[in-house]
């Protein structure tokens, strides 16, 4: 039996037969499609090459924010303008979907029946019907708003019509870089009293108001500066002019749209996982942190909360996940994000379907790296330590 | 003698349910009376719109209802409600697209068919299993002759399939397309040749770092490119390439999640017993390892099925492909909540069952019952 098998009973030998198999047949798989591909591009005049981003686009992006965007400018910035909508929408749904998810699955777990069955409702009905649907339905009931002559109006500074949601523009005047730069170091010395106040209490079981104090360094401090630097400040209010509003600050239907759809959605689920955390964290705890006089709140702050998110965070970063690449969807509606902007319109004027999907995928997987390189670390901030 | 005393009434019964449950404190309360009142505002609102003063066939003079026109609402905004009708005028594309109306019933035996193939596997208890198992393999095989055409059918091209159809071919041949691979990848990636778990987890890596949308995108542009000339794939097929990648990816993670799962004794009691690598994962390992993994099988399975939804930006026209296609329609322009809620009512009744039936499965694992998945 082993004398007809010769070579291949041996494991070593069987090893490396198969690597180099599979590498050369991988090999060859690559070369062929390599030389497919090339013939094909000569075939339909496809040009290659990088040189493309430097052309002008010829389109306009209706919605930059960040970025003054003109039809002369090059598809480099069409895809950094992309790049910057897609973050636009991703942070901003990941924070409203968070704070949505931990109210939601709090409620859920409320020893009021009705509360709890209204969030499980909401729950089931927002996590089984496609996300997809749910932006074009957001979309289709957001341009179904008044006209703008007839927008409905909020406090007399706000505007919302079909065309989106105006609102005063703030202008920073030169001193305002001086508050900035006052809320960033009183950011930095909070961070740092919390540090020096935990230390001591390790130390000494002396407690610090960290809280209190910083609320009072990142709030009051620079906004006395502010008004001694004769508040640098003013807003441009929008003003209807014609069919349209001028000035002010504009916020797009495909935009509001994108957002409500991707934070409802997500929240569904992270609220889903906060509730599983919450319930991880065992009766005992609770019922311990009662017995030695903690009140309510702290008791959820103190004790529960930071054992739950132990449990929580894993698949929360799942979650940020998902809505980044989920963002994606904006195309459906017109919301100028990476794939609709570069790997829509852009790919389609130049027809460099290649490099532009290699770009597009590539800037998707760096963005998904580094949330899972934040999130890791964060989460290893959290596990238990031995001390 | 102790006297046996009753509890008192305010804790037991309807009323000790109410107090504990909606009136235990003030605030409680509060909030019970508050949600109370919102939704005396919101049910009879939304069922006279939904049901009491709404369209289904005829509009409110009698007449029946073949264009938006004609809908109560639009003849008198004061009354009348939602518009069925469109989704009555239009139930046929809904249901199969544009599929020829004399080869329906080919369709509906393919239906009738996936049901009898989903119910061995769904049900482990179900008498002469064994039999209806054969049907379930050989299924795909008759299910593609009988939509497609061939063996004397009349060929239908694809591009006349939508609807449900084309949901439910994507979704079930995504799923049963990507198990397979799966399971291959997820061994790939714990093999313990280094070029082998290399290559299958920078593969599952990649196609979880990007959306789904750019592998669409990939397989509608890019695909055609790779392949010599003369090939010419259907653009259901490229599809289903994209949506097969992206869902074998998910599905190897799973698998290799149930695979972690299995206690290193059984790899090596596999292997005293003189076992090769296949035969050790095919007959000891794997129908362990599948078993712990089908709720979160499922789980990823609803996430595809909802993701199917997605090649309405490649222009495939799906169940929400069909809805957004009926509303261009100058008949039935504006009728948009009444398309978005069936569509979702029907994504919803899929999803939902999917869900439960999760559950019932993750509960019947916890029992310790044989669940026969196999």
């Amino acid at each position: 039996m082993r004398s007809n098998l010769g070579l291949f009973s041996d494991e070593k030998f069987r090893s490396i037969f198969f690597q180099t198999l599979v590498v050369g047949l991988f090999a060859l798989g690559l070369f062929f499609v390599i030389s497919t591909t090339s013939y094909n591009l000569e075939k339909r005049n496809i040009a290659t090459g990088w040189s493309f981003l430097q052309n002008p686009a010829g389109f306009d992006i209706s919605f930059s924010p960040f970025l003054e965007f003109k039809s002369t400018d090059t598809h480099l910035k069409v895809y950094f303008v992309g790049v910057l909508n897609t973050l636009l929408v991703s942070v901003t749904g990941c924070i409203a979907a968070t704070i949505l998810g931990f109210i939601l699955g709090i409620i859920r777990l409320s020893s009021n029946w009705l509360l709890s069955r209204l969030v499980y409702i909401y729950v089931e009905f927002s996590r089984n019907v496609p996300l997809l649907l749910q932006i074009i339905l957001w979309y289709s009931i957001l341009i179904q708003l008044p006209r703008v002559k007839q927008s409905l109006q909020i406090l007399d500074v706000f505007y919302i019509s079909n065309r989106g949601l105006y609102s005063p523009r703030p202008i920073f005047e030169s001193g305002f870089s001086y508050v900035s730069i006052a809320i960033v170091l009183a950011l930095i010395s909070s961070f740092l009293i919390n540090r020096w106040a935990k230390k001591r209490q390790d130390k000494t079981g002396q407690q610090f108001p960290v809280f209190s104090s910083s609320i009072g360094l990142i709030f009051i401090f620079p906004l006395i500066l502010f008004f001694i630097l004769g508040s640098p400040l003013s807003f441009e209010h929008p003003e209807l002019k014609g069919f349209n509003f001028k000035g002010g600050l504009v916020i797009r239907p495909e935009f509001i749209a994108m957002f409500l759809a991707l934070s409802i959605y997500t929240a569904a689920f992270i609220s889903e996982i906060v509730r599983a955390g919450i319930m991880s964290v065992s009766k005992g705890q609770r019922e311990a942190s009662a017995a030695i006089g903690l009140k309510q709140t702290w008791i959820m702050r103190l004790i529960i909360i930071p054992q739950a998110l132990r449990v929580i965070v894993p698949p929360l970063t799942s979650q940020y996940l998902n809505l980044t690449k989920n963002s994606s969807l904006g195309i459906a509606v017109g919301y100028a994000d990476l794939v609709h902007g570069f790997g829509g319109i852009s790919l389609n004027q130049t027809g460099q379907a290649i490099e532009c999907m290699a770009i597009v995928m590539a800037t998707y997987l760096s963005i998904s790296l580094t949330i899972s390189f934040f999130m890791n670390i964060y989460n290893r901030s959290i596990q238990f330590k031995e001390k | 003698m102790n006297e046996v005393r009753k509890p008192p009434v305010a804790t037991t019964g309807i009323i000790g349910w109410l107090r504990i449950n909606l009136f235990f404190n003030w605030t409680n309360s509060l909030i019970t009376l508050f949600v109370i009142y919102c939704l005396y505002q919101f049910i009879p609102w939304i069922l006279d719109w939904t049901i009491f003063s709404a369209d289904f066939k005829y509009n409110y003079l009698g007449e029946q209802i073949t264009n938006q026109e004609m809908c109560s609402r639009n003849l008198d905004p004061e009354n009348g409600g939602a518009c069925w009708a469109v989704i009555y005028v239009r139930f046929y594309q809904f249901i199969y697209g544009f599929y020829p109306k004399v080869e329906v019933w080919r369709v509906n035996v393919a239906y009738v068919m996936l049901a009898l193939a989903l119910l061995p596997l769904l049900y482990a208890k179900l008498p002469y299993r064994k039999y209806f198992l054969y049907f379930t393999y050989i299924f795909p095989v008759i299910a593609y002759f009988l939509l497609n055409g061939g063996l004397g059918f009349t060929e239908v091209s694809t591009n006349k399939w939508g609807g449900l159809l084309v949901t439910l071919v994507l979704g079930c041949t995504g799923i049963a397309l990507a198990f397979p691979i799966g399971i291959m990848l997820a061994l790939g990636r714990r093999s313990k040749l280094p070029v082998i778990s290399m290559m299958c987890t920078l593969f599952i890596e990649f196609i979880r770092g990007v959306p789904l949308i750019t592998l669409l995108f990939f397989g509608m542009v890019m695909l055609p490119l790779f392949l010599p000339e003369g090939i010419d794939m259907d653009g259901l097929v490229r599809v289903l390439v994209a949506v097969t990648l992206f869902q074998s990816a998910y599905m190897a993670e799973v698998i290799r999640g149930g695979l972690q799962a299995i206690p290193p004794g059984q790899y090596e009691a596999a292997k005293s017993l003189g076992m090769s690598y296949w035969r050790m994962n095919l007959l000891i390992i794997l129908p362990q390892a599948i078993r712990i993994s089908i709720p979160p099988i499922v789980n990823t399975s609803i996430g595809l099925f909802k993701d199917t939804t997605l090649v309405i930006i490649v222009g495939i026209l799906d169940l929400l492909g069909i809805g957004r296609g009926t509303l261009a329609d100058t008949n039935w322009l504006g009728l948009s909540y009444e398309i978005y809620f069936f569509v979702s009512l029907v994504f919803f009744i899929f999803t939902f069952g999917m869900s439960r039936y999760s559950l019932y499965l993750e509960k019947k694992l916890k029992t310790g019952i044989n669940m026969g998945a196999d």
